[in-house]
């Protein structure tokens, strides 16, 4: 079912949700930047086309307190960080950013669970904004993701002047349930369908003239020595700047360090974001990072093209945000990535 | 000017002046601009690009490629030029193996300005006058040119080359420029408002590194944030002070050796104006100790390490006793 209401009470539905439980929605900063933040009455949501960080930081934030010490003589105290999280919503979540967390999910969901992330993400009730004017860096679609009809727990279109709402998982439902549409002009009609399957069908013919829309990913995963010691990996990598830029802003990138700070009265251990772009990445008990900007390069692509798809039936770990596209200092991207290993193999 | 920089650079392959050619090239959209070492006449002729979004400068590729064998040839604008002499100065360069041809630069524009004016679903872009044409999926949208510039361009210092072994085009001259506006604005700031200014742009870095990689003046072999036994080694930050600090830090490090080329803030992904931090230094500088510029010729000695007890702007700093 889909259920329409007019634009102009978005601001009413905002403030609805957030009256259920704590709401984050993407809110414009400046012209250059969108963040996520925790919604109140006046907010308004950012409709631009993605925030500048992905939505992955809900669940697996920078940095995650974990444990604080406290040494008193021959004793050590032990403080665990966690607590338990309350029900959220992310309100707005572009359809790339909502296919990260399954790609997220089979990492650290999978036995042994990691209950930090599995705390947030069990909480969190994710309702879907489908694009209305994708750009030329986008290419979700080269992984089989529909930016017209996000998946999620409920998903929203704002076209014709009208917001749509669509639940689609349980969660999603009782949200929207709990949500008294009728106040807002909500109609639930065949007309509202159409009106959705035609903005589907118009933004599907805007991603048929970007450049990216004939990109596909190669299935590679029989050939993974091959790839690995092809010769694509030296030119690519010559560039690389060898920084965390890609790693950082990318919705499936999911490396971490745990390190230990010393405050002065004890010791806080946190969890932080790693990158395999980094000379010191894996440097810690063994020592032996990867030497060259070459492995660890090609450690990033391969980790993304071929080895999560050879553990995870053949899905991918990209999403095709574009992010990586727009950041990278120099250029140097996943799609050049793609396009050299399809030349090669 | 293109077919000019592709037509050098094969003569220069083809004559044996050089054994490769380091230049730009572009991948799906003629935005994404990729500094590129080409060793072949038909890869330049294939490849290479020089157009308004070749902003990268190449001057720090250079420390790697002038310790391999044989000569490169380098394409370098005005600015990339001045940090050319600073990495000569600090000896990072065999300048042997370097064959530096000036070009001329009239500003570059980013792709990332565009998106930000809410241009999307870029085709191509076209100059025409002072506006840039760009062709979208959505239609034809047009900026002013100095608009989609970066900060940098339309506040250049210079369109004089400092340093070079050919030149294409002419010389250029030094500029006035306005670069000092936006640290004067700072500065008539209170420290309140200056603190809580730092603090709501620092606070968004993701300590990625993408400043200091790029960053010309940055080219220790180990960095102290990388080193687990420098004391400040850290990824992230594990308090909110911790991203002022490396910020800090690397605009201390680089001061009086920063050339202000600007290339912090083109790729900090998080839009952070890192260059403001290293500008307010250069004026500082400027002011304590007579006007400087980072890389006007090489083998110049930067105020910072020149300074006696004499010329101190801040004497109580160096006091008598203690290493004396």
């Amino acid at each position: 079912m889909i259920t329409r209401i007019s634009s102009e009470k978005l601001p009413e539905l905002l403030q609805q949700i957030s009256e259920q439980e704590k709401l984050y929605i993407p809110v414009d900063k400046s012209d250059k930047l969108s963040v996520y933040e925790e919604y109140a009455p006046g907010k308004v949501m950012s409709l631009k086309l993605n925030t500048l960080r992905s939505a992955k930081d809900f669940f697996f934030p920078q940095v995650q307190p974990m444990a604080k010490f406290r040494m008193e003589g021959k004793k050590i105290e032990v403080m665990d960080q966690r607590t338990e999280t309350e029900d959220y919503c992310i309100f707005g979540v572009r359809a790339c950013d909502v296919r990260s967390f399954d790609v997220l999910d089979r990492v650290f969901l999978a036995d042994p669970v990691d209950t930090y992330y599995e705390d947030r993400r069990k909480h969190a009730t994710v309702v879907s904004f489908a694009c209305s004017e994708p750009s030329e860096t986008c290419f979700c679609h080269s992984f089989g993701i529909d930016a017209a009809k996000p998946d999620g727990d409920a998903r929203m279109w704002i076209a014709n002047g009208n917001v749509y709402l669509e639940g689609i998982t349980e969660k999603g439902e009782k949200l929207l349930q709990s949500l008294d549409l009728a106040a807002l002009g909500a109609a639930a009609d065949d007309a509202a369908v159409q009106e959705v399957e035609a903005e589907q069908q118009r933004v599907h013919e805007i991603q048929k003239r970007m450049p990216l829309y004939s990109l596909k990913p190669t299935d590679n995963r029989d050939k993974e020595l091959e790839i690995f010691n092809a010769p694509i990996w030296k030119e690519l990598s010559d560039k690389c700047l060898g920084c965390g830029s890609c790693t950082f802003v990318c919705p499936t990138c999911q490396c971490f360090d745990i390190e230990d700070f010393d405050s002065g009265h004890g010791v806080e251990r946190y969890r932080c974001w790693d990158s395999c772009m980094y000379k010191d990445f894996t440097m810690m008990a063994a020592g032996t990072p990867r030497k060259t900007q070459l492995e660890r390069f090609r450690q990033r692509f391969m980790h993304k093209l071929v080895y999560y798809p050879i553990r995870n039936d053949g899905i991918y770990s990209c999403v095709g945000c574009g992010r990586c596209l727009r950041r990278c200092p120099i250029h140097m991207n996943i799609v050049k990535v793609m396009k050299a290993m399809e030349e090669d193999a | 000017m293109q077919d000019e920089l592709i037509k050098r650079a094969c003569d220069l392959l083809a004559d044996g002046t050089v054994n490769r050619v380091l230049g730009w090239s572009a991948g799906d959209f003629f935005y994404d601009i990729t500094p590129t070492v080409f060793e072949s006449a038909e890869d330049v002729k294939k490849n290479f690009v020089y157009n308004d979004f070749c902003g990268a400068n190449l001057s720090k590729y250079l420390i790697a490629e002038s310790q391999k064998e044989g000569k490169i040839a380098v394409f370098l604008k005005p600015c990339d030029t001045y940090s050319f002499n600073q990495l000569m100065t600090e000896h990072r360069l065999v300048r042997d193996h370097i064959y530096a041809i000036g070009i001329e630069c009239d500003g570059k524009v980013s792709a990332e300005t565009l998106h930000d004016a809410g241009i999307h679903g870029i085709l191509n872009v076209q100059k025409d006058g002072d506006e840039l044409v760009c062709q979208t999926v959505y239609g034809e949208k047009r900026i002013a040119f100095d608009k989609a510039e970066d900060e940098r361009c339309r506040n250049c210092k210079s369109r004089k080359h400092v340093v070079y072994d050919e030149l294409l085009g002419p010389e250029g001259e030094v500029l006035d420029s306005h670069r000092f506006d936006e640290v004067e604005k700072l500065e008539a700031m209170t420290p309140e408002e200056r603190f809580s200014f730092w603090q709501g742009e620092l606070s968004r870095c993701i300590r990625c590194n993408a400043c200091r990689n790029v960053c010309p003046a940055c080219t220790c072999e180990l960095c102290v944030f990388d080193n687990p036994k420098s004391g400040v080694f850290s990824k992230a930050a594990s308090n909110d002070f911790e991203d002022a600090n490396f910020h800090i830090i690397r605009a201390f490090h680089v001061a009086g050796r920063c050339t202000d080329c600007g290339e912090c803030s083109r790729v900090c992904p998080e839009h952070i104006p890192l260059h403001l931090l290293n500008r307010k230094f250069i004026k500082d500088i400027d002011t304590l100790y007579g006007d400087y510029q980072a890389g006007e010729t090489e083998g110049q000695m930067s105020p910072l390490s020149a300074f006696t007890e004499q010329n101190d702007a801040e004497p109580s700093i160096v006091q008598k006793g203690g290493i004396h």
